[in-house]
């Protein structure tokens, strides 16, 4: 279980959020520039809170109170970045194995296979991240996440950039992700539709503030505009 | 015309040697200060840009006037390093590198420093958050991406240390053989009545060199970016 407590001024802009994510995958649900990435990224590690706590199951990653702030490399969050942000200079089977290697974990080749099956990547594996479709790079990038063994996986947009075929192509991979990972999972989204499909518990932020927790009955409120 | 004397030779091996110290050794300090510069705030950030990059602007006698009462058997660090360590700069082929390395030290850190400015530092994000320490997200990722700078800067910095001439001549003289680089050695062959020729075969020695460096660097350049962009 997840639970979150942080603000941070970011300029003229205040994120103040709190919020308690049970397992399997909480939605992070709002207009865009209302504060959902920088959360993320606060979970993640990459901002520093000005205040707050954040805690993942029985560990605690950051108490302002006390100080205490993991690094990014010691939290074990698994991240996918909207635009994916795979190593253009190592291979596809470089890029996957990268965070196994980072965090000095011994490789297994059944939980390998099973992801790249999952995410149907197996084809790819010797090419380069310059040569992949944007599709493609996504679901590298989710196997990527998946295979440093991570205690929870944040997803920030992860089909904001592609077009709508490609949609439709991860979206799949997506949700066979939530039903055959035990990994508990932060999904970060504008799109109301996505969001109903995939989330379990539903986080509605605007303008920097949590303004609802609950379960999908959230989306309707405020309509598909969003 | 085109056999060189063996004092000929002797200045185009000495110059490729202490040309090639200058820019290994001087390798691993453009890498790091390029890094510093590029990647950290830190105070006196703008004071050790400006001392970097003095070399490039200073009168090339003022720097090898610098190193001597710095670096010369009487100046602090080189008294130093001598009773120490043993290594002394002052009218050695040594103290050429050094003051080659100095001059060449500017364009290699500016090069290594605008490509890693270059780098995208979300990718160096997202390799913290696959569990790299600092270092590793250092030698895993921003630096074989700045490889291409690193080549560029090699070869400024080589070609400047084989033509320096005001700061190495200040620094440590001009004596065959210990610190008479092809530079030196030309100037000292115009200055003699009928040494034109051997002056004219030197020039073309270090035309040969310049070319072949500057067109192994194209090469090496472009392998690095195939390598890197996946062409």
């Amino acid at each position: 279980m997840l639970a979150v407590d942080v603000e941070k001024r970011l300029g003229d802009f205040a994120v103040r959020a709190t919020f308690e994510a049970a397992d399997g995958v909480t939605a992070l649900f709002g207009p865009s520039g209302s504060g959902k990435t920088s959360i993320v990224n606060m979970i993640a590690g990459l901002i520093r809170p000005d205040r707050g706590r954040i805690r993942c199951g029985g560990r605690i990653v950051f108490d302002s109170a006390s100080r205490h702030d993991e690094p990014p490399h010691r939290r074990r969050f698994g991240y996918v970045f909207q635009d994916g942000r795979l190593f253009p200079h190592m291979t596809v089977v470089r890029n996957l194995d990268y965070g196994r290697r980072m965090r000095g974990l011994a490789r297994d080749e059944g939980e390998h296979e099973r992801i790249v099956n999952l995410l149907d990547i197996g084809g790819l594996l010797e090419r380069r991240p310059g040569k992949l479709s944007g599709g493609e790079r996504q679901r590298v990038a989710i196997g990527r996440a998946l295979l440093m063994r991570p205690d929870l996986l944040l997803l920030d947009e992860p089909l904001a950039s592609l077009d709508t075929a490609r949609k439709r192509e991860i979206f799949p991979y997506l949700l066979r992700l939530r039903d055959e990972t035990a990994v508990p999972m932060v999904y970060v989204s504008h799109n109301a539709g996505e969001v109903r499909r995939i989330a379990t518990t539903v986080v509605r932020v605007e303008a920097g503030r949590v303004t609802g927790i609950g379960g999908t009955e959230l989306l309707e409120m405020n309509g598909d505009a969003l | 015309m085109f056999d060189l004397t063996p004092d000929e030779w002797t200045a185009v091996r000495l110059s490729l040697r202490i040309a090639i110290v200058a820019t290994v050794v001087a390798l691993p300090f453009g890498v790091a200060v390029a890094w510093l510069l590029a990647r950290k705030d830190f105070w006196g950030k703008a004071l050790l840009d400006g001392i970097v990059h003095l070399p490039l602007v200073l009168p090339p006698v003022v720097t090898g006037y610098l190193l001597l009462i710095s670096f010369g058997r009487r100046g602090a660090i080189g008294a130093f390093l001598a009773e120490q360590f043993g290594i002394v700069f002052s009218f050695r082929w040594t103290g050429a590198a050094l003051a080659c390395g100095v001059m060449g030290f500017p364009l290699l850190v500016r090069a290594i420093r605008l490509s890693i400015e270059a780098i995208d530092r979300k990718l160096e994000d997202a390799a913290s958050t696959l569990g790299a320490n600092r270092a590793f997200v250092f030698l895993t990722v921003t630096l074989p991406l700045s490889v291409p700078g690193i080549i560029a800067g090699m070869v400024l910095c080589f070609a400047k240390a084989l033509g320096e001439f005001g700061a190495t001549i200040t620094f440590v003289s001009n004596i065959p053989g210990e610190t008479q680089t092809i530079s030196a050695a030309i100037y000292t062959y115009t200055q003699i009545p009928g040494a034109d020729a051997a002056a004219a075969r030197l020039v073309i020695v270090a035309i040969v060199i310049s070319l072949i460096a500057l067109i192994a660097s194209e090469w090496l350049a472009r392998r690095a970016g195939t390598r890197l962009h996946g062409g």
